[in-house]
């Protein structure tokens, strides 16, 4: 059993810092917490997207360890490189990491992601999912839920904002049967740190998929993103799981959903929705449920 | 307090001043972020329990848990107030910049 690692036992270094997010940034949240864990010996990938925008602005560079921008459909296959030069040069006790965004994993980065999996190559891929490609102005991703208004979805009369649904990146992570796959929420932080730390000792591939509010682009105050990425777990529009060894496991099975109403009136880029698409919204979170209850581990 | 430092850093003059290459030093940042406050959280260390919950949430690590009380790096931190807004005990209040610099 791995020690738990909590706000007391965390490291005071920090490995991230001064970097120009904006506040209240739940995914550099993710990121800084990540780096802590793994610790200074972490090579550290970023496609274009709001982490690499914020910390490599010459003559700036948050990272205190050695990170690239890679270019943008190639997280994986920069990150999977990295391993390689390490093994090769046989530098050990190292971990090759991947910071990718939603746009960066699910749409744009999709295929060197899976060729890494694949390979079964020595790498940790984090999906920071804020739901929509922030850094360039809010257009929607594969990963914009329903509902959702981005520059390239707009609400209107005729349309609720973004007319598909979140692409089910865990699960087609899963299906490469890869080593570690878990999703996590920056709401549960002591979960998510978790995951991370059990990833360091995984053999082969390992995706973490945090969802971190974004305030820009989600129309939120900056001081809730962490209670605003707990409720959407407690309302079941996200759920926290692992998939190893060919299993899927729950780790939290809420009795009581709260309302989805609630969470999404709090956002500017849902405030347009009426109840019908809130109802649906409810419909699509209860058969998602329905199939994790019934087929995953608990 | 072993957070990253400010370093100095003098605008190129010519082409030639730039580096050569792709490559960086790391732990390189040199301008603060403290223009961007409109609230400066302030700490009542009276009230504080040490919970470290303010430490973990911040997304930009300015608050140092290395001594036997909290204090933040106010160089860094950008006023989102995630640190109160999570403080249980409420023992971090948001204070206008204003009321700091007359």
């Amino acid at each position: 059993m791995m020690p738990k690692i909590t706000a007391k036992n965390l490291t005071n270094d920090e490995l991230f810092y001064g970097h120009k997010a904006c506040g209240g940034c739940g995914e550099s949240l993710a990121v800084r917490l990540a780096m802590k864990i793994l610790g200074e010996r972490t090579f550290a990938s970023l496609p274009a997207g709001c982490m690499s925008a914020v910390s490599f602005i010459y003559p700036n560079m948050a990272f205190k360890t050695n990170a690239i921008i890679t270019p943008f459909a190639s997280t994986g296959a920069v990150a999977a490189g990295v391993a390689a030069g390490l093994k090769a040069l046989g530098i050990e006790n190292t971990y090759s990491v991947g910071f990718a965004g939603d746009g960066g994993t699910a749409d744009i980065g999709l295929q060197a992601l899976s060729g890494a999996i694949d390979r079964g190559d020595q790498i940790i891929y984090f999906c920071n999912d804020n739901e929509a490609y922030m850094n360039t102005g809010i257009q929607k991703s594969g990963l914009t839920p329903y509902g959702t208004r981005t520059t390239t979805s707009p609400a209107g009369e005729n349309l609720p904002g973004s007319v598909t649904t979140k692409k089910n990146m865990f699960e087609i992570v899963a299906a490469h049967d890869i080593a570690y796959a878990a999703t996590a929420s920056v709401g549960y932080l002591e979960d998510y740190m978790m995951k991370v730390e059990k990833a360091k000792s995984v053999k082969g591939t390992s995706y973490i998929h945090i969802l971190a509010p974004c305030p820009t682009g989600w129309g939120t105050p900056s001081e809730i993103t962490i209670s605003l990425a707990k409720e959407a777990v407690d309302c079941g529009l996200w759920y926290l799981a692992e998939y190893e060894n060919g299993e899927f496991k729950l780790n939290k099975d809420p009795k009581a959903f709260t309302p989805v109403a609630d969470y999404v009136k709090k956002q500017g880029r849902f405030k347009h929705l009426t109840e019908t698409d809130i109802e649906h919204l409810e419909t699509q979170r209860d058969k998602k449920w329905l199939k994790m209850r019934r087929d995953w581990n608990k | 307090m072993n957070k990253p430092k400010m370093k100095s850093f003098t605008e190129p003059k010519t082409v030639t001043d730039y580096p050569l290459g792709a490559t960086c030093p790391s732990d390189h940042i040199t301008s603060i972020n403290a223009g961007w406050r409109t609230y400066r959280p302030v700490i009542d260390q009276e009230k504080c329990v040490l919970c470290m919950r303010c430490f973990l949430v911040c997304p930009d690590g300015v608050i140092d848990k290395s001594s036997d009380r909290l204090e933040i790096d106010y160089d860094f931190c950008k006023g989102c107030g995630v640190c109160a807004y999570e403080c249980k005990p409420k023992a971090i209040k948001m204070v206008k910049e204003a009321e700091f610099n007359g």
